[in-house]
C-alpha cells in the first residue's frame, strides 16, 4: 500500500511538471507574450517595442530556461533598464536590487507576481481558494445526501413509479448544465420584472456576508447538475445490490423492507458512487468557473477567467497547478477509499 | 399591427415550424412500419423513452437543416432593425416593408436582433458541429484505444500516461489557453487538426487492408480509391488559400472547395481534443475484456493478424456501450460548444450559437428574460434529447 501510494505521487508530480510545461509553453508563445507587453505596457506599442519590451525583462528567453527560472531551478533574471528602473523575475515593489533573492521558483517557495493583479500569486490563489472552497463546501453539503437519497429510492424498487420519476429527474438534471439552470433559476426566481424574487440574482455580497438570500442560488446550480449523474450510480448499484442472493435470503427470513434497505443492502450500494462522489470534483471546478462569473462572486474561477484573460503567465500557472493537484488528489483518494471500502480488492 | 397574444405567438411559432413536424412525422411512420426489418434502431421504437429522446434529437436535426435551408426563420439572424431592442416576444415590426414577417415571434435581444431566427440559427451551428466533432473523437479514441487494450506493456502505458494527462486539465483551463484568437495566430490550431484529422485517414484505411488484405485484386483499387478521396477531403478541411500553415503549402486553391474559418476549427479541433481521451479510455477497457474472449482465441489460432482482430473481432463486440456512449457524448459535446460560446470563446461574438445567445441574454436577464431562455431551453431539451436516446438504447441493446 505504501509502496502504492508512493508511486502515485510519482507519477502525479510527473504529470503536474508535464501540464505546467504545457501551459507554460502556450502562455509563452509570441502572440500571447505581445498581448501581455501590450497590455502591461500601452496598447499602441509598435512591434520594435514590444520586442524590447520583451527583451528588458527576459521574456525572449529560450523557453527551457524560462521554466527552469519558474521552477527555481535557475537564477531570476534581473536587468537594468536604461531610466534606471531595476527589472526581473524575481523583483518584488519594497525591496531594493541588492535585497532581491537570486533564485525564485516553486522550490523556493515563491509562486510568483501577477502581473494582472499587482500582488503575490500565493496570496491571491490563497484568498479566492478560500471563497470557493467555502462555496464547494455548501454544493457538497447540499449535493451527496441529495443525491444518494434520491438514487437509493430510485434503485429501492426498480421499474417503481418512484424509480421511473427519480430517474427522470437525474436524467433532466444531468442534461441541464451549470449555464443554462443558472439562467433559468435567475429568471424565475430573481428577476425583478416577472419573477418570485425569492433570491438575489448575484453572489457579490455573499463573499463578505453569505445569507441564504444570495447564496443559495449558485449552491444550488452547481449541485443540481453533478447531482443526477452521482444519483444515476447509486441507483444502478443499489439496483445490482437488491437483486443480490443475500438479500433474497433476507427477505425469506422476515426481515422488514426498511430494515432490508437500511441494514442490508445501503453499505454495499454506497461503495460505487463513493468513487463518482470523488471524481466529481474535477467537474464541479467546472461549474464553479461558469457559476462564478454568472453570480459574480470573486473565487478561483474568477481568477482563473481573469488570469487567462489577461495572459498573466505566473497565476495561470499557480491556478494549473491548483486544479490538476486537486483533480490528482481526488482519484488517490477515490482509489485508497475504494481498497478501504470494498476488502474484496487488494492492490499488490 | 398589434402585438400578438401568448396564444398566437405559439400558433405561429408552431407554423413556422411546420416543415420540421411534417418530416418529423414523416420519419416516425416509415420507421414503425418497418421497424422489425431495422435492426436495433428499429428496436428502439419499442420503448417510449427511447421514443421521446429520438423525436427531441430529430426536432432539433431537422430544425437545424430547414433552418440553415432558410425555410423556417422569419429574419435575418444577424441583421438588427432599429426600434426592436428588447422588444418583448410577439411585438409587431417596425417598419415593416411590403415581404417583411410582420412581428418578433420571440422578441428582439439587445442588439435588435430576432430571438427566433438566431436560434433556428443556432441549432444548425450545433447539429454539424456536435455529431461530427464526437466521430472524430472516436476515430481518435479507437485507433489508439484498440491497440492499447489488445497489446497492453509499454504501449499502454505511455498512451494511457498521455491520455490522464489531458484528462487531468480542467477543460475551461485548457479552453481558455486553446481558443483565442493569438492562439490562432500561431498555427497551433492547424497544426492539432492535421495530427487529429490524420486519425480517421488511418482507421479506414487500416480497416480495409487488414479485411481485404488476402484478396489484392480487390483491395489495391478498394484502398486508392477510398484513400484518394479522404486525403483530399483531409487536405481540403486544412488547407486555406492553398496553404497548410502559413509557409507549408497544401491543397491548391483551385481543388479546394470548402474553407473553414480559424475560429471554427479551433472550437472543432478542442473539442475533440478534450473528448478523445475519454472515448481511448473506454475502448481500452472493452477491448481488455473482450480479448479473453474465446472467438479472438479462435482468430489468433487462424493466424488472423492483430490488426483484424481489433477491427473486425473485438470493435464489432464492442459496439453496444460504444453507440450509447456515442449518444452521450454528442450531448456532452453540446453542453462543451455552449460553455466556448458562454465565455466568448472561438466563435464570432455576432455568431447565433446558443452559448454565445446565452451568454450575451445573462447581461440584462434581470430586466429582460425573454433573449436568454429561447436558447436555454434548446440546448436543455437537445441535451435531454440525446440522454434519453441513450437511455433507450441501453435498455434495448441489454435486452438480445
Amino acid at each position: 500500500m505504501g509502496l502504492f501510494i508512493l508511486r502515485r505521487f510519482g507519477v502525479m508530480l510527473l504529470t503536474a511538471l508535464c501540464l505546467t510545461f504545457i501551459v507554460f509553453f502556450l502562455t509563452n508563445l509570441y502572440p500571447n507574450l505581445e498581448k501581455l507587453a501590450k497590455t502591461q505596457g500601452n496598447q499602441r506599442m509598435s512591434d520594435e517595442q514590444v520586442q524590447t519590451w520583451l527583451d528588458n525583462r527576459g521574456y525572449s528567453d529560450p523557453l527551457l530556461t524560462k521554466y527552469g527560472r519558474w521552477l527555481g531551478v535557475m537564477p531570476g533574471f534581473t536587468n537594468t533598464l536604461n531610466d534606471g528602473q531595476f527589472v526581473g523575475t524575481c523583483v518584488r515593489p519594497g525591496l531594493t536590487p541588492e535585497e532581491t533573492p537570486r533564485f525564485c521558483g516553486i522550490v523556493q517557495g515563491d509562486w510568483g507576481y501577477s502581473t494582472r493583479f499587482k500582488a503575490d500569486v500565493d496570496e491571491i490563489i490563497w484568498k479566492r481558494l478560500g471563497n470557493t472552497l467555502y462555496l464547494m463546501m455548501w454544493v457538497m453539503i447540499l449535493m451527496v445526501p441529495s443525491a444518494l437519497i434520491v438514487g437509493v429510492l430510485a434503485g429501492m424498487r426498480e421499474g417503481s413509479r418512484t424509480d421511473r420519476s427519480l430517474s427522470t429527474f437525474s436524467i433532466l438534471s444531468t442534461a441541464t448544465p451549470e449555464y443554462v439552470s443558472g439562467v433559468i433559476f435567475i429568471a424565475v426566481f430573481t428577476s425583478s420584472t416577472v419573477g418570485l424574487k425569492w433570491f438575489k440574482g448575484t453572489a457579490t455580497q455573499a463573499m463578505e456576508q453569505p445569507t441564504f438570500e444570495n447564496f443559495f442560488l449558485p449552491v444550488l446550480t452547481i449541485a443540481l447538475y453533478g447531482m443526477g449523474y452521482i444519483a444515476r450510480m447509486t441507483r444502478a448499484s443499489m439496483t445490482e445490490v437488491m437483486t443480490a442472493q443475500y438479500i433474497r435470503t433476507a427477505r425469506l427470513k422476515g426481515v422488514s423492507f426498511p430494515n432490508i434497505v437500511l441494514k442490508h443492502a445501503l453499505r454495499n450500494a454506497l461503495i460505487a458512487p463513493f468513487t463518482v462522489i470523488m471524481l466529481q470534483f474535477p467537474w464541479l471546478l467546472n461549474g464553479v468557473v461558469i457559476v462564478e462569473s454568472l453570480f459574480n462572486y470573486k473565487g478561483f474561477g474568477w481568477v482563473l477567467v481573469e488570469a487567462a484573460g489577461n495572459n498573466d503567465i505566473q497565476l495561470l500557472l499557480a491556478v494549473s497547478v491548483v486544479s490538476v493537484f486537486v483533480v490528482l488528489i481526488t482519484q488517490l483518494i477515490s482509489d485508497i477509499g475504494y481498497v478501504y471500502l470494498n476488502p474484496r480488492i487488494r492492490i499488490s | 399591427m398589434e402585438p400578438l397574444g401568448t396564444f398566437e405567438i405559439i400558433i405561429r411559432v408552431l407554423y413556422q415550424l411546420s416543415s420540421v413536424w411534417i418530416a418529423l412525422l414523416l420519419l416516425f411512420a416509415l420507421s414503425i412500419a418497418f421497424k422489425r426489418r431495422l435492426g436495433l434502431y428499429g428496436k428502439l421504437f419499442d420503448s417510449p423513452i427511447g421514443m421521446i429522446g429520438f423525436a427531441l434529437v430529430m426536432f432539433w436535426v431537422f430544425v437545424g437543416i430547414f433552418g440553415a435551408m432558410d425555410m423556417i426563420i422569419t429574419h435575418d439572424p444577424l441583421s438588427q432593425v432599429s426600434g426592436m431592442k428588447n422588444k418583448v416576444p410577439g411585438t409587431p415590426l417596425a417598419g415593416a416593408a411590403e415581404g417583411d414577417y410582420a412581428w418578433y415571434l420571440l422578441g428582439g435581444d439587445n442588439l435588435a436582433r430576432d430571438v427566433f431566427s438566431r436560434v433556428i440559427k443556432g441549432a444548425w451551428i450545433v447539429v454539424q458541429i456536435a455529431p461530427l466533432a464526437t466521430l472524430f473523437a472516436f476515430m481518435v479514441g479507437i485507433t489508439l484505444g484498440l491497440p492499447a487494450g489488445y497489446y497492453g506493456g509499454r504501449l499502454d502505458t505511455f498512451l494511457s500516461f498521455l491520455a490522464n494527462l489531458i484528462l487531468a486539465f480542467p477543460v475551461i483551463l485548457l479552453f481558455y489557453l486553446l481558443v483565442t484568437p493569438e492562439i490562432v495566430a500561431t498555427g497551433l490550431p492547424t497544426m492539432m487538426a492535421i495530427v487529429l484529422f490524420m486519425f480517421p485517414i488511418v482507421f479506414l484505411c487500416v480497416l480495409l487492408n487488414s479485411r481485404y488484405r488476402t484478396q489484392p485484386a480487390f483491395r489495391t483499387p478498394l484502398l486508392i480509391g477510398v484513400l484518394g478521396f479522404a486525403l483530399w477531403l483531409y487536405l481540403a478541411l486544412i488547407s486555406e488559400n492553398g496553404y497548410l500553415v502559413r509557409s507549408i503549402p497544401g491543397l491548391p486553391s483551385v481543388l479546394d472547395p470548402f474553407d473553414i474559418p480559424g475560429g471554427i476549427l479551433v472550437v472543432f479541433v478542442s473539442v475533440v481534443f478534450v473528448n478523445s481521451p475519454t472515448v481511448f479510455r473506454i475502448v481500452r477497457g472493452l477491448a481488455m475484456d473482450i480479448k479473453t474472449r474465446d472467438y479472438v482465441a479462435a482468430a489468433q489460432t487462424r493466424g488472423e493478424g492483430p490488426w483484424y482482430i481489433m477491427l473486425w473481432e473485438i470493435l464489432p463486440n464492442a459496439r453496444g456501450p460504444l453507440i450509447v456512449d456515442f449518444c452521450l457524448r454528442i450531448g456532452y459535446t453540446t453542453i462543451l460548444l455552449g460553455t466556448l460560446g458562454f465565455f466568448g470563446l472561438g466563435l464570432p461574438p455576432e455568431s447565433p450559437d446558443w452559448g454565445s445567445t446565452i451568454n450575451e441574454g445573462r447581461k440584462l436577464l434581470s430586466i429582460y428574460l425573454h433573449p436568454a431562455l429561447p436558447p436555454a431551453l434548446a440546448l436543455l431539451s437537445l441535451v435531454l434529447g440525446l440522454n434519453l436516446l441513450a437511455d433507450g438504447l441501453r435498455e434495448e441493446s441489454l435486452k438480445d
